[in-house]
């Protein structure tokens, strides 16, 4: 890579189209990774708020929308569900950082296959036109849930959306080729193109993540993209592969789906948890507890996430005395997860902490997924998933993993590296106001649905009021609570973008390292130039060497050498302290 | 914890609930425990000036068994949850007790229609009686249940008998359920179906025997209606399909106008 390094910084002046639409740059692709994924999340939050306004006052007409007909309410779950796994977690989490991160903490210029980077971005991209082109096909978008079982999805006749379904899976399969290609580049990258002098063990834990995440990513998707070719096959060419008049099995698809879909759920927690590896360290100024047993943790959990898909489908008409491996398979894969969550409590021990706005996204990550990973205990014992699979139980099980993953994790991240990316600080008041809201809010939305779930409210039911056992005024109370916390939630978020676009433009002058951070990247200026790096750094230890006995600073950078000065503090600190 | 919400209708409703709540207390415990210490490090650490914080790697011994301890206890009580677990979903879902009667249940977009034995107690027979949304039951009598889809799948769903089960196009799914509480509670489709998934509910009536005997006495015959036609999906027709989409939305529309 080295030979590449020279790109001497701020030479180029290709015009706006060739820097920031058509570049190879890892950083402009992690940034329209971002932004594409902010935005979709706007559509799939708009979702959420139509469809519980719906719950939470049937019938009647949804400001902004209007009245919410059956199949307008199982198209906006459908979308809803889709966007924020396949267009929000997985661009934001994985993609945007991955591409951001990996070549900064490894001290490179760029990704090994920068135009391949490129392509995996303009399909993503694609995808994503594609799908929200679903919403105006004739027919409206696909009902048939983000899981799509056929023969639901296989034939118009069943999902009455003529072209919506077949949209969908061209879309999903389009966004699985863009993750394919950025997948390649992550793995090759981390393996090629470290600094001189960064051994594996020295690679920050968030490269890591990724790079095992998309592992994970490339090694299961393969069978659900030949699923959806079939789906899709069905769908247009009339065969059989999941009708069962003509041979087929429908069960087929929940398989495919499941075995990619389960080792999914880790593809985006992994990021996260990295993220958050990174993030502990530095604001409590404590080397991270246990760095090799993180690795071995995040392997083991990758290995295992590929043997519990079928936990997804306990009721769903496969033998019985299947359900008795997956569970046993399913439960195990609490003790990885957990190890990983003791060991970020236990870095906290002995530390010096402070409360920034990063830390806190940090720190709250691991309080609401504690809650998230232990209600999957219920749903993993299959005597239990008989009643609450299908719940609402399960939707606010997973709400609590996938939020903290999809939405604090992508916090924690942009409100850490705000700074690396535009060269200046955010505001603090505004970032905290916006944590607090956002993280009762949340709690509001989900701790209702679990007691509604638990008291046997089904899924994707547009009204209860057919349910005599269900529609009862102290389940609607829980409800409407769910749909104002919702909606809280969603009215505190202009918080949080009016702060970013001020920050880039008006925010405090960053400098390289604010937060008096070890890794690589705070090395590069902020914002790095194209190329990253005047000079590529070269690693002289591990990423977490924080508050060394013998040394009176409290960090020790990867890239000074053991004998040099440490760089003055004043020098880089902007007194977040 | 369940049953603070809904009643416990069948013979293993109580056993689930008990799975539930060990499971709560184990986890719940944990998570309490988890979230107290977590606090107690970020209380009591906070930065203040002077004090610098410690140096601990956590590879060594003496520091890896305050994460490893904790870390057993989890493996032993999840060994302790599989072995609940799998004791009572072998009673539901493996186990199969003779029958004292059979019930066939056949889901639709979207509709459920049950074939009672009648009072011969055998199905397939002349005096099969069929019922659409409700299904009849004599309670403390044990059932097998015979389930089909006729077109994509659905999932019967008894929140008060704590029993779910996908109907599948294609296959018959045999299970039990034994109703011991005399009333009448919710029958659900939990798996989404379609435009009218929120348009299927049902009915189960459990009566005393008395009761039932005279509800077999009073209801219509139509055995000819209870074989089960395999799915035929009509495949793609425009007309059709343009026209059932209409009537679905317009029938979806009266419903909700009505109440």
């Amino acid at each position: 890579m080295s030979e590449l390094a020279v790109h001497p910084a701020g030479h180029h002046d290709q015009g706006f189209v060739k820097t920031y639409l058509w570049s190879t740059d890892h950083k402009v692709i992690a940034m329209q990774y971002l932004f594409t994924g902010m935005l979709m999340a706007l559509i799939g939050g708009f979702a959420v708020y139509v469809f519980r306004m719906q719950l939470a006052f049937p019938g009647q007409s949804v400001p902004l929308f209007g009245r919410v007909s059956a199949g307008q309410y199982n198209s906006l779950v459908t979308m809803h569900g889709t966007i924020m796994i396949f267009w929000v977690a997985m661009p934001v989490l994985l993609a945007a950082f991955g591409n951001y991160l990996i070549p900064l903490m490894l001290g490179c210029d760029d990704m090994v296959f920068p135009k391949v980077n490129r392509l995996s971005y303009q399909i993503f991209l694609l995808s994503a036109v594609v799908l929200v082109a679903s919403f105006v096909v004739p027919g409206g978008a696909f009902g048939g849930a983000w899981t799509a079982y056929p023969p639901l999805s296989a034939n118009a006749v069943y999902n009455l959306t003529r072209y919506g379904a077949t949209v969908w899976v061209v879309a999903v399969a389009l966004e699985f080729v863009a993750f394919l290609l950025g997948g390649i580049n992550f793995v090759t990258t981390a393996m090629n193109s470290r600094a001189p002098g960064m051994r594996m063990f020295d690679v920050p834990i968030v490269v890591w993540m990724i790079v095992i995440a998309s592992i994970l990513f490339m090694a299961s998707v393969g069978p659900l993209l030949a699923g959806a070719a079939m789906l899709f096959f069905d769908q247009v060419l009339g065969t059989g592969f999941y009708d069962p008049a003509t041979g087929g099995d429908p069960i087929l698809w929940q398989h495919l789906f499941w075995f990619f879909g389960h080792p999914e759920v880790y593809v985006v927690l992994l990021p996260a948890m990295g993220i958050v590896a990174e993030i502990i360290p530095v604001f409590s100024r404590k080397k991270l507890f246990g760095y090799r047993t993180i690795v071995y943790t995040a392997v083991a959990t990758g290995v295992i996430s590929f043997f519990v898909w079928a936990h997804h489908q306990f009721v769903a008409g496969i033998d019985p005395r299947m359900a008795s491996l997956f569970t046993i398979t399913t439960l195990i894969i609490s003790v990885p997860i957990a190890e990983m969550l003791f060991v970020y409590i236990a870095t906290l021990y002995g530390g010096s902490i402070t409360l920034t706005t990063p830390m806190l996204w940090a720190l709250s990550f691991v309080a609401e997924f504690l809650l998230g990973g232990v209600t999957g205990i219920f749903l993993g014992a299959a005597g239990a998933d008989i009643y609450l699979h299908d719940t609402y139980f399960v939707l606010a099980h997973f709400h609590y993993t996938f939020f903290p993953i999809a939405i604090i994790g992508a916090f924690a991240g942009i409100t850490f590296w705000f700074p690396k990316m535009f060269g200046r600080m955010m505001d603090e008041r505004l970032g905290k106001i916006h944590f607090w809201v956002t993280i009762i809010a949340f709690n509001f939305i989900f701790i209702p649905l679990f007691m509604t779930g638990a008291a046997g409210d089904h899924r994707r039911i547009f009204d209860y009021s057919g349910f005599p056992d269900l529609a009862t005024p102290g389940l609607q109370r829980l409800r409407i609570i769910a749909t104002m916390g919702l909606v809280s939630l969603l009215a505190v978020q202009p918080v949080f973008f009016f702060n970013f676009i001020r920050s880039m433009v008006r925010g405090r002058v960053a400098g390289a390292n604010p937060w008096r951070a070890n890794t690589l990247e705070w090395s590069a200026p902020s914002p790095p130039p194209h190329g990253n790096f005047a000079e590529l750094p070269e690693v002289y230890r591990g990423p977490y060497e924080y508050s060394t006995e013998d040394r009176e600073e409290d960090f020790w950078p990867q890239h000074v050498p053991d004998d040099s000065p440490a760089p003055a503090p004043a020098a880089t600190a902007v007194g977040w302290r | 914890m369940i049953s603070w919400y809904v009643t416990q209708a069948s013979s293993y409703a109580a056993d689930v609930d008990d799975l539930f709540l060990l499971i709560a207390l184990i986890v719940g415990a944990f998570f309490l425990a988890a979230e107290f210490v977590l606090l107690w490090l970020i209380v009591k650490f906070r930065a203040r000036p002077g004090v610098k914080a410690r140096y601990i790697t956590g590879e060594k011994t003496s520091e890896t068994r305050w994460v490893n301890y904790p870390h057993y206890l989890v493996l032993v009580f999840d060994i302790l949850i599989v072995a609940a677990a799998l004791r009572v979903w072998s009673e539901v879902k493996i186990d199969l007790p003779p029958a004292e009667e059979r019930v066939r249940i056949i889901a639709q977009q979207w509709a459920w229609t049950f074939v009672h034995a009648g009072p011969d107690g055998k199905l397939d027979t002349a005096d099969d009686i069929r019922t659409v949304n409700v299904l009849n039951l004599q309670v403390n009598r044990l059932y097998h249940y015979e389930l089909h889809s006729k077109d994509v799948l659905h999932s019967f769903s008894v929140p008060a008998f704590r029993l779910k089960q996908d109907a599948v196009p294609g296959r018959a799914i045999v299970g039990w359920f034994r109703p011991t509480v005399i009333g009448e509670f919710d029958l659900q489709c939990a798996e989404i179906c379609g435009i009218g998934h929120g348009l299927m509910p049902g009915r189960v009536r459990i009566r005393s025997a008395g009761a039932h005997a005279a509800w077999m006495e009073m209801a219509p015959r139509m055995p000819q209606l209870a074989s089960v036609t395999p799915a035929m999906p009509a495949t793609g027709a425009p007309a059709s399909f343009a026209a059932r989409a209409a009537s679905v939305e317009a029938s979806a529309e009266r419903e909700r106008g009505n109440r």
